[in-house]
């Protein structure tokens, strides 16, 4: 027991469990006496090894929460992270061009309809306010208005709607080095919040449609933009590449 | 064109399908003077690849003439060329290192859905989701 216990070192464990379980042996060699006091060693060995590994499943569970929220996996700390009512979604993807450059081809907005599907179009209405039109299902569309809150060059926009668009949002876009000369890891951040009437469920239901594996496509479609400069399809004439 | 396309198990036809067009500013054109039969192509014809539709093109291994290129293409009209099984865009990490099999961008984005909960990342390789 001791050696499972007193470990604060807070390494892996070395697979105590197995090494509580000899103990049931004990059962074993009940059978070979049959007295009250092997009994009771049976009993408390059951009872060892039922404690050790209560601890260790206990430990694993911190370890792995522990593990969790220093991942470098941006779909997964979205998961987890504390987002109230707000739908929460973040992706990120490595491309092998230089930070600056995705950067700027990401600040120009109206180049986002490029490589994001339902971003039919995108407006500037000035002090760098920007009008948004997102395909909904059945034709419709829906409008958003957002500002810029903070901007790094080089390394952060970030973004909110602003009060009179059909949805609540906001976001964030990071840019920083990649190791090793790789290029530079782009992630993105999105919480959103749809209004609770008719053309909100409409929203949810777009939004619903695996937001994360919509954010995702993008990103991948912005990596290829970016080191190829087109967008690989499946089709092989235009109309089907337009229809996507 | 004419067309090897499949229509089921053990049911390939030589079809009139659409000509092909540019699309993307890197593609090429090329008619086929002779192909072959890969292995992964018995997979196709034996019905065991899901995702496949009827109507699908085959062929993946030929060699040919380049008949129109995109304005980005480094191909010229009436090359003769082979193509190799695996493409790659040239561009991303893995074609520099010449890991052309591992190229991240060859496969379009809605077809590295299946890749991610398999193996904890997408890549381009594994397109077996048609949308």
């Amino acid at each position: 027991m001791s050696g499972m216990t007193g470990d604060p070192r807070g390494e892996p464990p070395r697979r105590p469990a197995r090494d509580g379980f000899p103990r049931q042996d004990g059962a074993g060699s009940r059978g070979d006496d049959g007295t009250p006091a092997a009994s009771l060693a049976v009993a408390l060995g059951a009872g060892a090894a039922l404690v050790a590994a209560s601890l260790v499943t206990r430990r694993r569970t911190r370890q792995r929460e522990r593990a969790l929220r220093h991942t470098d996996s941006a779909p997964e700390r979205a998961r987890r992270a504390p987002s109230g009512s707000a739908t929460l979604t973040a992706n990120a993807v490595t491309i092998n061009r230089p930070r600056d450059e995705l950067f700027a081809f990401w600040r120009a907005f109206e180049n986002l309809p490029a490589f994001m599907e339902n971003v039919l179009a995108a407006r500037p209405l000035g002090q760098d306010r920007w009008e948004w039109r997102i395909g909904a299902p059945a034709g419709r569309s829906v409008r958003l208005e957002t500002v810029v809150t903070d901007e790094r060059p080089g390394e952060r926009i970030a973004w909110r709607s602003l009060p009179g668009s059909d949805v609540e949002a906001e976001g964030d876009v990071t840019f920083r080095d990649a190791p090793a000369g790789r290029g530079a890891v782009v992630e993105a951040t999105v919480a959103y919040h749809p209004p609770a009437d008719e053309l909100g469920r409409l929203i949810a239901t777009l939004f619903q449609r695996e937001p994360q594996i919509q954010g995702r496509r993008e990103l991948r479609r912005f990596k290829m933009l970016m080191e190829t400069g087109e967008i690989a399809t499946s089709a092989n004439r235009r109309p089907e590449a337009q229809e996507g | 064109m004419r067309a090897l396309t499949w229509h089921g198990t053990h049911d390939v036809r030589v079809d009139t399908v659409p000509d092909p067009q540019i699309v993307n500013p890197r593609d090429a054109i090329i008619e086929i003077t002779s192909t072959a039969i890969c292995g992964s192509d018995l997979h196709l014809y034996n019905g065991v690849i899901p995702g496949l539709m009827a109507g699908d093109i085959l062929g993946h291994e030929f060699m040919g003439r380049v008949v129109e290129v995109g304005p980005k293409s480094t191909l010229k009209k009436d090359q003769r060329v082979v193509v190799p099984f695996t493409i790659s865009c040239g561009a991303c990490y893995f074609s520099g290192k010449e890991q052309y099999s591992a190229c991240d961008n060859s496969n379009p984005a809605e077809k590295q859905d299946l890749s991610a909960p398999f193996y904890g990342h997408p890549m381009s390789g594994l397109s077996a989701i048609r949308t």
